[in-house]
């Protein structure tokens, strides 16, 4: 299926910085693309490009089949809920909500009824006469959000949907806007900088640094297959090991002074990192095959406890380990083994 | 001291200014609105009829407000007042937005440097600034000899000593307390407002008429306000760029006060004028109140 919204080759300079550097993306129908990266990474540019917000210096801009590149704003099939919500605060919320499709030339009976329908949409159908500053953060967040799909768009842009809001009410709303895209079939694409909020609500995820798109995949294989290390950074903690490919194939890791199997074609000599991620180690007492080591230091996490642990020639594991069975004291020996296929062979 | 005395004490100041800089003169004034000019000094009528030192009544007179409803030259000067401030404030209001505008969408760093000069004017006196405009205007004035030497005109245009001249003088005064009121409600404007009405559909000309404009409407009751006020009461700018069929209530005020040596009357005059201009304090206090409820 064509996609919805391409952005093609786009970069964007702000003096000499470079926001948005060569991306290329497709958002496809009814899906939802999240844009994830640390401030600065040009994740917002690059939402506000396709909000036509910010012209590009170069590269183009497709909406459906159309170009739209020059197009300004008002021009656009898509729309956009602010960070700041950017209510209209001499506005009621009805007439927030009606704004938009005013702006389409809907007057009348139909006005009314589309703008009941959006904020029956997002369960506000009984606070259209308050002005903005008489409704909470929540609130406000949906009354935002009612404005933008009372002009049924065929993208929403959404900056940081949740960053205003406190964490018990951000997990309820990631569901709630789940289960709105699902009803009205539009695509999303969410800039967000928390990994956990992206992996929630997005399909596929774009991780950006420098302006640049590190990778583009869904979350799972973010996680479990990362492009490279600052990937694997991203999402959790990660113990990274640099390593030396042998003619056999195996990995040797020489700080721990292991070798391990791993499925990937290496040139012998080749220099390697071998990624590992916490919870997929187990922790044993000392006993039987495996990693031996000393635990350095601990941290109880309630669910779990991550223990550092230190090998023999000096290298520290970082391990997360459920609290089911008894726990491992400070100063313990333990046996460290993990199943083969949890080792990720990343380019250094 | 209790903080409760403290704060009491604190509000005393503001309050014991207003008292002796607003209430006590304005009571005065009132006093001798209602007494009948005389040859003496001071030269009125006393307010409270002695006998002895001792205090037997009051002796107050109607007379100088009915005299101002019943000569046609009061309502005259009141009327011509008012409409010459307004006209004026209403140009003020055409070119100060704009300029505001432009000055809080400036780059920050440039904002400072386009207000100095904003109220630069403000640094030379305003009689020398005035008397300028009065060699750039007259007959034989700079505009008057370059559109000569042009051969754009063959008779010197009349413009000094005209309504047009007084309105010019006004507005070129008070521009600067248009544009900072204005300014200072633009520039807390939220950008992403009008990137949110164009990202809705709205055309940047729909977006300032619906997004702008009313939310920058207390600055412009603020500059009108401030340009109004005292434009009505205008006496130096009349006096020196208007002419005698410039008919203005400061210049009667310096005229029964000074010239006729009427305190009475002209007490009279002023508190009228203080009522007319009154109403609209009152407007724009109800207006403010209603804003400072929706931020």
């Amino acid at each position: 299926m064509a996609p919805v919204l391409r952005i093609d080759a786009v970069t964007k300079r702000f003096g000499a910085v470079v926001a948005v550097d060569d991306v290329s993306i497709d958002i496809g129908a009814n899906e939802c693309v999240a844009l994830l990266g640390a401030s600065g990474c040009g994740k917002t540019t690059l939402l506000r490009i396709m909000a036509g917000l910010e012209q590009p210096d170069s590269g183009r801009v497709f909406i459906g089949d159309d170009d739209v590149t020059a197009a300004p704003p008002y021009a656009r099939p898509v729309n956009m809920m602010f960070q700041s919500y950017a209510l209209f605060p001499h506005m009621t919320v009805h007439e927030n909500v009606a704004f938009g499709l005013k702006q389409d030339g809907i007057k009348g009976a139909e006005l009314t009824v589309r703008a009941d329908e959006a904020l029956k949409a997002v369960e506000l159908g009984d606070l259209g006469a308050r002005k903005p500053h008489q409704l909470s953060g929540g609130q406000r967040q949906r009354v935002a959000l009612a404005r933008c799909i009372a002009k049924r768009p065929r993208v929403l842009l959404l900056d940081e949907p949740m960053a205003a809001l406190d964490k018990h009410l951000r997990e309820r709303t990631q569901l709630e806007l789940l289960a709105l895209r699902k009803r009205l079939g539009i695509s999303f694409v969410v800039v967000t900088h928390d990994q956990g909020e992206a992996m929630a609500m997005a399909d596929r995820v774009a991780v950006m640094e420098n302006g640049r798109i590190l990778q583009l995949a869904p979350p799972r294989d973010l996680y479990e297959r990362p492009a490279n290390i600052q990937v694997a950074r991203f999402f959790g903690d990660i113990n990274v090991w640099n390593g030396v490919a042998r003619s056999d194939g195996a990995v040797e890791i020489a700080h721990l002074g292991i070798t391990v199997a791993v499925d990937g074609k290496h040139v012998p000599g080749e220099s390697v990192a071998v990624a590992l991620r916490p919870e997929r180690i187990a922790v044993a007492p000392v006993g039987g095959p495996g990693l031996r080591g000393r635990i350095e230091d601990l941290v109880y996490l309630g669910s779990g406890t991550t223990y550092f642990v230190r090998t023999p020639l000096g290298g520290v594991v970082r391990v997360l380990a459920p609290n089911t069975g008894t726990p491992f004291a400070h100063g313990e020996s333990v046996t460290l083994t993990w199943p083969a296929a949890a080792l990720m062979v990343l380019a250094p | 001291m209790t903080s409760a005395v403290r704060r009491r004490f604190v509000l005393a100041i503001p309050w014991l200014w207003v008292t002796l800089v607003l209430f006590a003169p304005l009571l005065l004034v009132l006093k001798i609105s209602f007494a009948t000019a005389q040859i003496s000094v001071p030269p009125y009528s006393e307010f409270f009829a002695r006998t002895d030192g001792v205090i037997v009544g009051i002796q107050a007179t109607l007379a100088n407000y009915a005299l101002m409803f019943s000569d046609a030259l009061y309502v005259k000067a009141y009327l011509g007042s008012v409409k010459i401030a307004a006209i004026s404030t209403v140009i003020a209001l055409l070119l100060g937005y704009p300029m505001a505008y432009a000055i809080a969408r400036a780059r920050p760093e440039r904002r400072g440097l386009l207000l100095v000069l904003v109220m630069l004017p403000f640094w030379t006196s305003f009689l020398v600034r005035i008397y300028a405009w009065q060699t750039l205007l007259r007959p034989t004035g700079l505009i008057n000899s370059a559109l000569e030497t042009l051969g754009l005109i063959d008779a010197p245009l009349r413009m000094l000593n005209t309504p047009g001249a007084v309105c010019l003088g006004i507005v070129y005064a008070y521009l600067p307390f248009m544009v900072l009121p204005l300014y200072a409600r633009l520039e807390k404007l939220d950008p992403a407002l009008l990137e949110a009405a164009a990202d809705l559909g709205a055309k940047p000309w729909r977006a300032f008429l619906s997004v702008t404009l009313p939310l920058s409407l207390p600055g412009v009751l603020a500059g009108c306000l401030l340009v109004f006020i005292p434009a009505v009461g205008e006496y130096v700018i009349p006096e020196l760029m208007g002419g005698p069929d410039t008919l203005m209530i400061g210049k009667i005020l310096w005229t029964e006060f000074f010239n006729n040596r009427d305190w009475p009357l002209a007490s009279a005059v002023t508190v009228i004028l203080l009522i007319v201009l009154v109403a609209p304090i009152m407007l724009f206090q109800a207006v403010q109140a209603r804003a400072s409820r929706s931020p």
